[in-house]
């Protein structure tokens, strides 16, 4: 049967955007005084920056065809390692900060190694991992909380015309990573072998370097969210951020990547932590809803967002 | 003689596709029918609409002069239908016991599982056919004809009177062939009737006492075997007329050695010699596991050579990844499409460009005009039937998807290109175009080699062949020798 399935990369997108419009608007309408408030879309800004991060190494290696569940756990090596050398170098914030982002890489490439070189499957393989970067987390922090560096907690208090610069970060990062996925070779390598790795070997694409690019790419977003977590709390804590875990899942099928890998375009997530964040904001204002109902909305949702999607798909198929 | 099914009318769409448009079908009781039609006439799902799979828009089913309006598969299974699909529909990990036994237990609702039981109803199955297995081997161990026997007894069990048969010879090498032919003769001696699906010329001929061809949809002609001819039947089959092929001129092959195997070893085969020649197409021809997949693989740098030596140009060349091969432009075209060819979900300009990433783009920046212009010039090249290139490769016919194969390697201008088993699966159109433009590439200087268990493809296409078995070159046969009887003798 010849039917027409046209590839719509940005309905997906426009969808999102129509959420996102529509949430804004419930939230203005029922909690203006609360929420429309400079102070609040700052804080947003803060934090979507780091679950941002990490939703997109996320989905990148859901694009591939695989997952890392050991994103939350990458940032905090990363944030601790980061803390740790700003105090051995008496203060030294870039040093720490490049030690940071090259304990996410070499995490991501370990990562990497597992899923494209041992065939181990990339959920259990990082399930795995992330316990051991837990585990060296709490080792070389004895278990407590380290402090972090004052000038760069004020640094990342800073705004450029109201913009909080860690903010600025994560939309430059984001922004590569657009292009990245969106308009180089390297992109659309990872979508090939997301979709059928046995027809990439034949098509002659290394896919074992396309893994392991895939996952250490995601491990340097988790180093560099490492690094604006540590920042932005002025600590960090082997433990901190479990349930980012869910969340960057949450976010990453949300904005319309498939799980089952070679689809879904990046500037989805982006939109899709931003709605994320918010609707975490807006559960804020309602004082009855305590944090112990968090899990239970987050993991909700993506079983909703997952079953829309199927329902969606299917009639896309009918088409 | 009655008439064991009657089906008038039929009509079905899918969606806006009108997949049946009022087609007949009559099958006389006892006969060996045989249903033709390229792909996406409608062959399968006439089919499902026998078995009760699918409920037709309009039609009538008659069974054994009982109308059905509304067939169930139940009621066609209580008829005596039972169909054969294509992939068989086996537990690929149970016994085979346990496949011909199992529906049997299920439909008499019995709770508890009785070896004893099943290995009776299983023995009784396969004496039928004097099929030999072990039925306690698992299903996935064992070879396609013997998958395919296996479903043939199941069938049996289920007291089958009509069977449908989709396709049953796509997978077989020409011994199993006959040995099916044989038990098809059995089945029609204890007066079971047949509806035997295909679009082979030979076996239709061989095989059936009467014709159905299908065309879009559409009745062409129902007639005695006897009253058909193999240009009739082309012609009904595709409404177009061919210039018979192996008509094309004879030609000078250049004494130019661009490719040679010495003494070549590796997984699945050992000890292959032969030379290719520019501009020439060879043929390697073997059944199933003779080692040719694995020999083209090797070439390819999929399989690592144990020992023995690939020559490219008068140098020694190490295959050891796909890389080096498409550096040295020596591209393959794999034995399944689905699996190893295609991106299925992805676009057609997707998967044709996707060989040439690093050269339509800068600095690893995509060019996305340079990319859609190489996809369209090919779709436009080839003849690719879509209407926009932008399309899933998965809504193309199978003749269209193996040119998106073809277009994504040509596109990379290979000097020697590898085709394992080139029209499988294709409809007669698309295989007479792929037929073309490879004797077309040749003529240009490319060199081929045919990887090809298709007897009559490899006479027609090759200028010589060289043939393997139980993963040893047995033969070689130059063009003055290369007709089907040397190439039947050099197989069995």
């Amino acid at each position: 049967m010849t039917k027409v399935r046209k590839l719509h990369i940005d309905d997906k997108v426009e969808k999102l955007i129509f959420i996102f419009v529509v949430l804004f608007a419930v939230m203005a309408l029922t909690k203006g005084n609360q929420i429309l408030k400079p102070t609040v879309f700052q804080t947003i800004a803060r934090q979507v920056s780091e679950i941002g991060l990490m939703a997109l190494g996320c989905s990148i290696c859901m694009i591939s065809g695989g997952i890392d569940l050991s994103g939350a756990y990458i940032a905090n090596l990363a944030g601790i390692s980061a803390a740790l050398v700003m105090q051995k170098t008496s203060g030294n914030i870039f040093a720490g900060m490049l030690c940071g982002i090259l304990i996410g890489a070499i995490c991501g490439a370990f990562n990497g190694v597992l899923v494209a070189h041992l065939r181990i499957p990339a959920m259990l393989a990082t399930l795995g991992s992330y316990q051991i970067f837990q585990g060296i987390a709490i080792v070389i922090s004895d278990g407590k909380t380290v402090q972090g560096n004052k000038i760069l907690a004020k640094f990342a208090m800073g705004k450029v015309l109201g913009i909080p610069i860690p903010f600025i970060i994560f939309a430059v990062v984001a922004l590569g990573a657009i292009f990245l996925m969106g308009k180089t070779s390297f992109g659309r390598r990872v979508y090939f072998v997301g979709t059928n790795e046995k027809c990439s070997i034949f098509s002659g694409i290394r896919t074992k370097q396309v893994l392991l690019f895939t996952y250490t790419i995601s491990g340097v977003l988790c180093g560099i969210a490492g690094n604006l977590s540590l920042a932005r709390i002025n600590s960090a804590k082997a433990d901190f951020g479990s349930s980012y875990i869910m969340q960057c899942i949450l976010i990453s099928v949300l904005g319309g990547i498939n799980p089952n890998g070679g689809f879904g375009a990046v500037p989805g997530v982006i939109i899709a932590a931003f709605i994320l964040q918010m609707l975490s904001s807006y559960l804020n204002t309602f004082p009855d809803i305590s944090n112990y109902y968090r899990d239970l909305i987050w993991g909700l949702a993506l079983i909703l967002v997952l079953i829309a999607n199927y329902y969606s798909d299917k009639r896309k198929m009918r088409k | 003689m009655e008439n064991i099914l009657s089906v008038k009318g039929i009509k079905k769409s899918f969606g806006g596709v009108h997949a049946l448009k009022g087609v007949d079908l009559t099958i006389k009781k006892g006969e060996t029918h045989c249903l033709a039609g390229e792909n996406g006439c409608g062959k399968s799902t006439i089919i499902k609409v026998i078995s009760g799979f699918y409920k037709p828009d309009a039609g009538t089913i008659e069974v054994n002069g009982i109308v059905h309006p509304h067939m169930t598969p139940s009621d066609a299974i209580k008829a005596g239908i039972q169909v054969i699909y294509q992939d068989f529909s086996l537990f690929p990990n149970l016994s085979v016991m346990e496949n011909l036994a199992f529906n049997q237990v299920l439909a008499n609702n019995e709770k508890f599982v009785n070896k004893k039981k099943f290995r009776t109803i299983a023995e009784e199955a396969i004496q039928k056919i004097n099929f030999d297995v072990d039925l306690d081997a698992r299903v996935e161990q064992l070879p396609v004809a013997d998958k395919q026997l296996i479903a043939i007894s199941r069938a049996l069990v289920h007291d089958a009177k009509f069977i449908i048969m989709d396709e049953p010879t796509t997978a077989l090498t020409s011994k199993e062939v006959n040995r099916l032919f044989d038990i098809i003769a059995e089945l029609k001696s204890k007066g079971i009737t047949i509806l035997f699906v295909s679009h082979k010329l030979d076996e239709v001929f061989e095989i059936s006492d009467s014709i159905t061809v299908l065309r879009s949809g559409e009745n062409v002609i129902s007639c005695p075997a006897s009253e058909m001819t193999e240009d009739k039947f082309t012609y009904y089959m595709t409404g177009r007329h061919f210039e018979n092929e192996s008509s094309t001129l004879p030609k000078e092959i250049s004494k130019e050695v661009i490719l040679e195997a010495q003494n070549l070893s590796a997984k699945g085969f050992e000890d292959v010699s032969f030379q290719l020649h520019k501009g020439e197409i060879l043929g390697v021809t073997g059944q199933l596991g003779s080692g040719r997949t694995e020999l083209s693989l090797s070439l390819f740098g999929l399989n690592r050579p144990v020992s023995g030596k690939i020559i490219m140009e008068g140098q020694e060349v190490n295959l050891n990844s796909v890389q080096e091969a498409q550096k040295l432009k020596i591209a393959l075209v794999p034995e399944d499409r689905l699996t190893e060819g295609l991106f299925i979900p992805q676009s057609i300009t997707d998967n044709i460009t996707v060989t040439r990433l690093n050269s339509l783009s800068n600095m690893g920046v995509l060019n996305k005009g340079r990319l859609m212009n190489e996809a369209s010039t090919w779709v436009e090249k080839l003849e690719i039937a879509t209407q926009n290139p932008t399309n899933a490769a998965g809504t193309l016919s199978g003749g269209n998807q193996q040119k998106v194969v073809l277009a994504k390697w040509l596109s990379d201008n290979p000097k020697i290109l590898i085709l394992n088993g080139p029209t499988v699966g294709v409809d007669i159109g698309a295989k007479y175009d792929i037929h073309k433009l490879l004797k077309q590439l040749a003529m240009q200087g490319m060199s081929i080699i045919v990887v090809s268990d298709d007897t009559a493809e490899v006479v027609s296409l090759c200028d010589r062949a060289i043939v393997m078995q139980g993963g040893k070159m047995t033969g070689a046969l130059e063009k003055e020798d290369l007709n089907t009887v040397n190439l039947n003798k050099a197989t069995v």
